[in-house]
C-alpha cells in the first residue's frame, strides 16, 4: 500500500511535468508575439559605439530587453545620485525614458502611422453586427425547426443541414461575381451579408431548442401571447446558454476571417486587421517589432473573450459536436 | 368474427388513446390550410432562409454550372468538361493534391493522438489544474491562424529565428526551413501538428467525462493496470468521438490556406501549392473563373468522399 502511494505520486509529478512541458511548446509561440512586440529595437548603452538592435540579434533575446535594462539603468540612477554625481543619474533617468518609448515605439506606430485603429474598429463592429445578426435570424429559425409542425420543415432543414458539408471555397468565385454585380465590392456588406447566411448556428440552435418543454410555450399561448411574442419573452431567455455558446463562436469566427475579405476588400480603410496584417506584412518594409505587434493588437481581443467565456467555448463545442 | 371484433375494439381503442392525428397532405387544399394555419412559421424562417438562397444556394449551384462553362462578362458559353480536363492535366493541380494529401496524411493522424493523450493526461487532474491546462491548450487554437502564421514564419526565419537557435543548441546547422523546396512543405507540416488541437482536447474531455466509472472499477478489481483499462476501456468507448474529430480535421486540413499564403505563397517551386491556395490564385490572381469553379467542385467532391466513408463507419459502429 505504501509502495503503491508513491508510485502515483511519482505518476502524478511525472503526469505535471509533461503537461507543462506541452503547454510551453502551446504557447511558446502567442509568447513570441508578444515578446517580439516589446523587444528593444533601438538601444545605445554606456559603451556601445552605435545603437543595437534585439529583434534580429543572433542569438535571439528570449524575452523583451527593455525589463532588464530598465531597471540596471534604475539601479545606477539611484547610486549615481546617493554618489552625488547628477550628471550621470541624469543620463540613467534618460535612457530608462528611451527605453520606454522605444520598448512601446510600435503599437504608437501603428496607431500614428499605419490605419489599425480603423482596422481594428472594422472588425469589431462587422463581428458584432453579424454576431447579433446570427443570434437573432439562427434562433428563429432554429425554433420553428425545432418546435413546430407545418408543411416542408424537414425538406428545408435537410436543405440546409447538406449544405454544411460543402465547403466555403466552393462559393469563392459565384460569390465574387454576385458582390461584383450586386456593385457592393469592396464595401462591408460584401462580408456581412454572407457572414449573416452560414448555417451551422440554425443547426445548433434546433438542437438547443428541443430541449424547451412544450408545456411552458403552450402556457404561453393559452395566455394568449402571440408566436412573436412567446419567442421573445419565453423562448429567448430560456436558450440563453446556447445562444452565448453560438455568440461567441460567431464572433470568433468573424474576427479571425481572412480568406474572404482578401478577396473582397481592397481599400484600405475597410480593412479587417487580418487583411490589414497581411498587407503590413506584404509591405515588407514592416520590421518584425511593427509586425508582431500588430499580431498582438489581433489577438488581444480574442484571448480576453476566450478567458471570461471559457465555459462557453466548451459548451458551444459539445453541444455542436455531440450527435444524438 | 373473432379476429374482426378485437380488431375493431383496438381500432377504437387507438382512436381514443393516440393524440390527434399528425396532418396527412394528401389533400392540396388540406396542405393550404395547415400552411396557411402555420404562416408564423414561415415569416420565423423567412430572414434566414432569403440570405441562405441568395448566399449559399444560388451559388452553389451557379459553382456547378461555372465549372462548366468559359467565363466571359458579356455571357458565359458552355465548354462541356474542358475545365474538368485542365485541372486534371495541370501540373500545378496535381501537386497541390499531393501537398494537401501528405500535409493532411501526416497531420491529421498526429494531431488526433496528441489530443487523445494530452486530454487523457489532464483528466484525472483536480478541477484547478483541469481548468489550468484547458485554456494553455485552447488559447492558440482562439487566435487567428493569420497571426499564428506571421509569428511562425519569424520563428523560421534563417538567420534570426528561434529555431535556428535551438538547433544551435544542439550543434546542429541552421536550416533554411522556408526557403527550399525540401524543407517548405515539412516545415508546415510540423508547425500544424505543434499547435495543439484545442477541439479534439476539449472533446475527448467532455466524452472522457460521460464515460461510466463501474467500468474502470471493474477493471481495477480484474487486475488491470492504467495502461490497459486506457487501451481497452477508454479508447474504444471514445470511438465515435474520434471519427469525428478526424472527419472534422481533415476536412479543415484539406482547406488549408492561411498559413501558404502567409508563410510561403504555395512556394518555392510549388513545394507548398494546396487546393485551396491554387483555386484561390486560379480565380483571383488569373482570373479563371471556370477553371476555379472545376477546381473547387473536384474539392468537394474529394471532401464528400471522405465524409461518406467516415458517416459509415461511424453508423456502423452504432
Amino acid at each position: 500500500m505504501y509502495k503503491k502511494d508513491r508510485f502515483d505520486k511519482l505518476n502524478k509529478a511525472l503526469i505535471y511535468v509533461m503537461l507543462f512541458f506541452f503547454s510551453i511548446v502551446s504557447l511558446l509561440p502567442l509568447y513570441w508575439v508578444f515578446s517580439t512586440s516589446m523587444q528593444l529595437s533601438s538601444y545605445e548603452g554606456p559603451e556601445m559605439e552605435r545603437p543595437v538592435s534585439y529583434v534580429d540579434s543572433n542569438p535571439p533575446k528570449m524575452y523583451p530587453m527593455g525589463f532588464e535594462l530598465y531597471f540596471e539603468h534604475w539601479g545606477d540612477a539611484r547610486e549615481a545620485k546617493k554618489a552625488g554625481n547628477l550628471e550621470e543619474a541624469q543620463y540613467h533617468r534618460e535612457q530608462m525614458d528611451h527605453i520606454v518609448d522605444n520598448t512601446f515605439s510600435s503599437f504608437v506606430a501603428l496607431f500614428q502611422k499605419h490605419d489599425i485603429g480603423k482596422w481594428f474598429f472594422n472588425s469589431f463592429y462587422i463581428a458584432v453586427v453579424v454576431t447579433f445578426g446570427i443570434l437573432l435570424l439562427d434562433s428563429m429559425a432554429g425554433y420553428v425547426l425545432a418546435k413546430k409542425r407545418f408543411p416542408g420543415r424537414n425538406i428545408i432543414f435537410w436543405v440546409i443541414i447538406s449544405t454544411m458539408m460543402i465547403p466555403g471555397q466552393v462559393t469563392l468565385v459565384p460569390m465574387f461575381i454576385m458582390i461584383r454585380d450586386l456593385g457592393i465590392m469592396d464595401t462591408h456588406w460584401a462580408l456581412i451579408l454572407p457572414d449573416l447566411s452560414m448555417v451551422f448556428g440554425v443547426f445548433l440552435m434546433r438542437q438547443y431548442m428541443y430541449s424547451i418543454p412544450d408545456e411552458l410555450l403552450e402556457a404561453s399561448k393559452i395566455d394568449g401571447a402571440s408566436e412573436w411574442k412567446t419567442f421573445w419573452t419565453v423562448v429567448l431567455p430560456l436558450a440563453k446558454p446556447g445562444l452565448a455558446a453560438l455568440g461567441i463562436f460567431t464572433f470568433m469566427n468573424v474576427w479571425n476571417s481572412f480568406l474572404w475579405p482578401i478577396i473582397v476588400l481592397n481599400n484600405a480603410d475597410l480593412y479587417t486587421l487580418p487583411v490589414g496584417l497581411k498587407t503590413l506584412q506584404d509591405a515588407n518594409l514592416a520590421s518584425f517589432k511593427l509586425l508582431m505587434s500588430g499580431a498582438a493588437i489581433a489577438a488581444i481581443p480574442m484571448i480576453i473573450v476566450f478567458l471570461i467565456f471559457q465555459r462557453y467555448f466548451v459548451k458551444g463545442l459539445t453541444l455542436g459536436g455531440v450527435k444524438e | 368474427m373473432e379476429g374482426n371484433k378485437a380488431l375493431a375494439s383496438t381500432a377504437a381503442r387507438d382512436r381514443d388513446l393516440k393524440p390527434p392525428k399528425k396532418p396527412s397532405y394528401n389533400h392540396k387544399r388540406s396542405v393550404w390550410r395547415e400552411m396557411k394555419k402555420n404562416y408564423a412559421s414561415y415569416l420565423f424562417l423567412l430572414p434566414k432562409l432569403t440570405l441562405f438562397t441568395l448566399f449559399i444556394a444560388f451559388p452553389v449551384v451557379w459553382a456547378l454550372v461555372l465549372s462548366f462553362q468559359q467565363y466571359q462578362v458579356n455571357g458565359s458559353f458552355f465548354i462541356g468538361l474542358d475545365n474538368y480536363i485542365a485541372v486534371f492535366q495541370s501540373d500545378a493541380f496535381m501537386e497541390a493534391l499531393e501537398n494537401t494529401a501528405l500535409f493532411t496524411a501526416v497531420t491529421v493522424p498526429f494531431n488526433i493522438i496528441s489530443s487523445l493523450v494530452v486530454a487523457s493526461l489532464i483528466f484525472p487532474l483536480g478541477k484547478l489544474s483541469q481548468n489550468f491546462f484547458r485554456s494553455a491548450f485552447y488559447l492558440p487554437t482562439v487566435t487567428s491562424m493569420v497571426i499564428i502564421a506571421m509569428v511562425w514564419r519569424w520563428m523560421y526565419n534563417y538567420d534570426f529565428g528561434l529555431f535556428n537557435h535551438i538547433l544551435g543548441w544542439f550543434g546542429i546547422e541552421a536550416v533554411n526551413w522556408l526557403g527550399q523546396s525540401s524543407t517548405a512543405l515539412w516545415a508546415l507540416i510540423i508547425m500544424q501538428c505543434l499547435i495543439p488541437f484545442g477541439v479534439g482536447i476539449i472533446m475527448y474531455l467532455a466524452s472522457m467525462g460521460a464515460i461510466s466509472n463501474t467500468l474502470y472499477e471493474a477493471a481495477t478489481i480484474d487486475g488491470a493496470g492504467a495502461i490497459k483499462k486506457w487501451f481497452y476501456i477508454t479508447i474504444p468507448l471514445l470511438k465515435p468521438t474520434t471519427l469525428y474529430l478526424v472527419l472534422l480535421s481533415t476536412i479543415g486540413s484539406f482547406q488549408v490556406f492561411t498559413q501558404i499564403i502567409m508563410m510561403t505563397g504555395g512556394g518555392p517551386d510549388n513545394a507548398t501549392e494546396t487546393l485551396v491556395h491554387l483555386i484561390y490564385k486560379t480565380g483571383f490572381r488569373d482570373f479563371e473563373f471556370g477553371l476555379a469553379a472545376a477546381q473547387s467542385v473536384v474539392l468537394f467532391l474529394i471532401i464528400l468522399v471522405f465524409s461518406v466513408i467516415q458517416f459509415r463507419m461511424l453508423r456502423h459502429d452504432e
